[in-house]
């Protein structure tokens, strides 16, 4: 595939399995990255929202559609079934309350995907196990009194809640630091994760 | 002078109306550059251009000239003023059929009839589609009410610190303002072209009490705080004492060397009438049924964190409607001291915003 720049591996994993042509809300959308990508390599009709007005200038001067919000508030504005796909990548450890958050997602979208770190990855259990310390690693890298990440979580968690939710896993891509590696053991080694998700019927 | 005669939302018609413009820039040959801007209640077509009646620079020369935000190196900008409004285009002190000025006879407008005049314009230039329209305030429900009754005419539609309806709280101000120019004995049932008395006394306490809805309070106390007016001490009177006294009164009768109190009159009230959704049935998202699915226009909604007068919240309401339509919008609120009028100032954030929604 033709691209200017790399994308992040979770967000290349995401643009690799939308379909072209689709709706896409990208939450948490940053300077628009995906979504450029995303109308530019597939053709899709893409929209974001991002809390940060100096990120939603910067998406607005690519010719991006994006909305400044908060999405523990304003998703609840968006109409149900409104994209086929919604985007939260690296947000939902942010979100108030991430199970809400989750039923957000596959309302507004017909399928939802979430990325975030893994809290359960063997360096992080290193650090908390050894330094007796909250960890600040390569994939968390920011104190614990500064982050942004309220809701911590590991891989098994979040298959914990989704399963509770009767949400379904359409697909999962885990990664470590930029190489994506197979499911064997993602509790321990993967420092991030990607699931796709959609709402059992 | 428009060719056809304009039909307004009253049921009366307007059958002759001049609309009076400037332009800035030059008109690409395929005619795709054109931006209208959309004046403001007291605005008019001096958008970057020296005012002829007060000397002073163009209300919005820090946005609009070559190689400003809206650079006129790029594009052709067209400004005109609403009818209904005193600098050229027909309202209240126009001559009527009858060659004495319409005063009180003429016909009540909205912010649609406002829009219709300026397509009116549009059709006499050749101008089928503008590459955007502009405005802030009063101009963003031009923006807005252009958008939903007239869909194909603007690919971008930029909308500034606006609404899509006027609150109780809007009206209220609007109703005082209008009450203190009917109340002036030289306002005379608004017939008062014929010789000097005319009704600044009651025009200058209406811009004063607009004047204080454009401003934020921590700007307000920043500016003047409880600061005298060229004195050291309270003087037990009632001339202008403090600073923010003396600001008011020189805004207003500054505002009645260049306004018409009858135009006031009139304009409010379109704003007072303006409900978006009103027009379209009642709910707001059904005024942007042209917009669907990525065919219509892209929208930009920008507020301010301290305009008290159309508060983000309102701009939000907008957006929340047009996602709801399946329009391409993007919204962001700017944190900027002013109030309601950072629109016309200095705020960095504002200039990269509209340039980059213009280009991109």
């Amino acid at each position: 595939m033709a691209e200017g720049k790399a994308l992040r591996p979770d967000l290349a994993a995401i643009a690799r399995n939308i379909t072209p042509g689709t709706r896409v809300l990208d939450i948490g959308c940053g300077d628009g990255t995906l979504l450029s990508h995303l109308r530019d390599q597939s053709q899709v009709d893409a929209r974001g929202m991002e809390i940060q007005s100096e990120l939603v200038e910067r998406c607005v001067t690519k010719g991006l559609s994006v909305v400044q919000g908060d999405a523990d508030r304003d998703l609840s504005e968006y109409p149900d079934k409104a994209f086929d796909y919604t985007v939260l990548s690296q947000t939902l450890q942010t979100a108030a309350r991430p199970d809400h958050m989750l039923d957000q997602l596959l309302r507004v979208g017909r399928e939802a995907f979430v990325s975030f770190p893994n809290f359960a990855h063997w360096r992080t259990r290193t650090a908390l196990m050894f330094g007796g310390r909250m960890p600040v690693t390569r994939a968390l890298p920011v104190s614990w009194f500064e982050t942004d990440n309220i809701h911590h979580v590991t891989i098994a968690d979040f298959r914990e809640l989704i399963a509770q939710k009767g949400v379904a896993v359409e697909g999962c891509w885990f990664f470590s630091g930029e190489r994506a590696i197979s499911p064997v053991g993602a509790n321990w080694r993967a420092e991030f994760a990607v699931f796709k998700l959609s709402r059992n019927l | 002078m428009l060719s056809k005669p304009l039909s307004l939302d009253s049921g009366q018609v307007l059958p002759s109306a001049t609309i009076a413009y400037e332009t800035y820039g030059e008109l690409a040959q395929d005619k795709s550059n054109a931006i209208l801007i959309c004046h403001a209640l007291t605005g008019d077509q001096y958008v970057g251009s020296t005012h002829p009646v007060t000397g002073k620079p163009g209300w919005w020369e820090r946005m609009v000239g070559p190689g400003k935000p809206i650079d006129t190196n790029l594009f052709h900008v067209i400004c005109a003023n609403v009818i209904g409004s005193c600098m050229g285009s027909t309202g209240p002190a126009s001559a009527a059929e009858d060659g004495a000025p319409y005063g009180m006879r003429f016909p009540v407008l909205t912010i649609r009839d406002m829009v219709r005049g300026l397509v009116g314009l549009l059709d006499e230039m050749g101008i089928a589609q503008l590459h955007s329209v502009v405005g802030g305030s009063m101009g963003g429900m031009q923006a807005l009410s252009l958008a939903a009754n007239f869909p194909d005419r603007a690919a971008r539609v930029l909308a500034i610190a606006s609404t899509a309806r006027h609150s109780a709280q809007n009206i209220a101000f609007h109703e005082v303002g209008r009450q203190a120019i009917m109340a002036d004995p030289n306002w005379r049932d608004g017939d008062y072209y014929a010789d000097d008395k005319t009704p600044d006394a009651g025009l200058a306490v209406a811009r004063m009490a607009a004047h204080i809805t454009y401003l934020s309070e921590a700007g307000l106390t920043d500016k003047f705080g409880r600061r005298l007016q060229n004195r050291d001490a309270k003087s037990f009177g009632f001339d202008a004492d403090f600073q923010v006294e003396s600001y008011l009164r020189y805004q207003g009768s500054g505002f009645t060397q260049r306004f018409d109190a009858n135009s006031y009159l009139y304009i409010t009230r379109a704003m007072d009438y303006f409900d978006l959704a009103e027009e379209h049935g009642g709910r707001l998202a059904d005024a942007f049924a042209g917009h669907a699915n990525n065919s219509g226009a892209r929208f930009f909604l920008v507020s301010f964190d301290t305009d008290w007068l159309y508060p983000t919240a309102e701009s939000r309401h907008i957006v929340h409607a047009l996602n709801a339509a399946g329009a391409a919008v993007s919204f962001v609120e700017l944190s900027a001291p002013h109030g309601h009028d950072s629109f016309l100032l200095e705020v960095p954030a504002l200039d990269r915003a509209v340039r980059g929604f213009l280009d991109g």
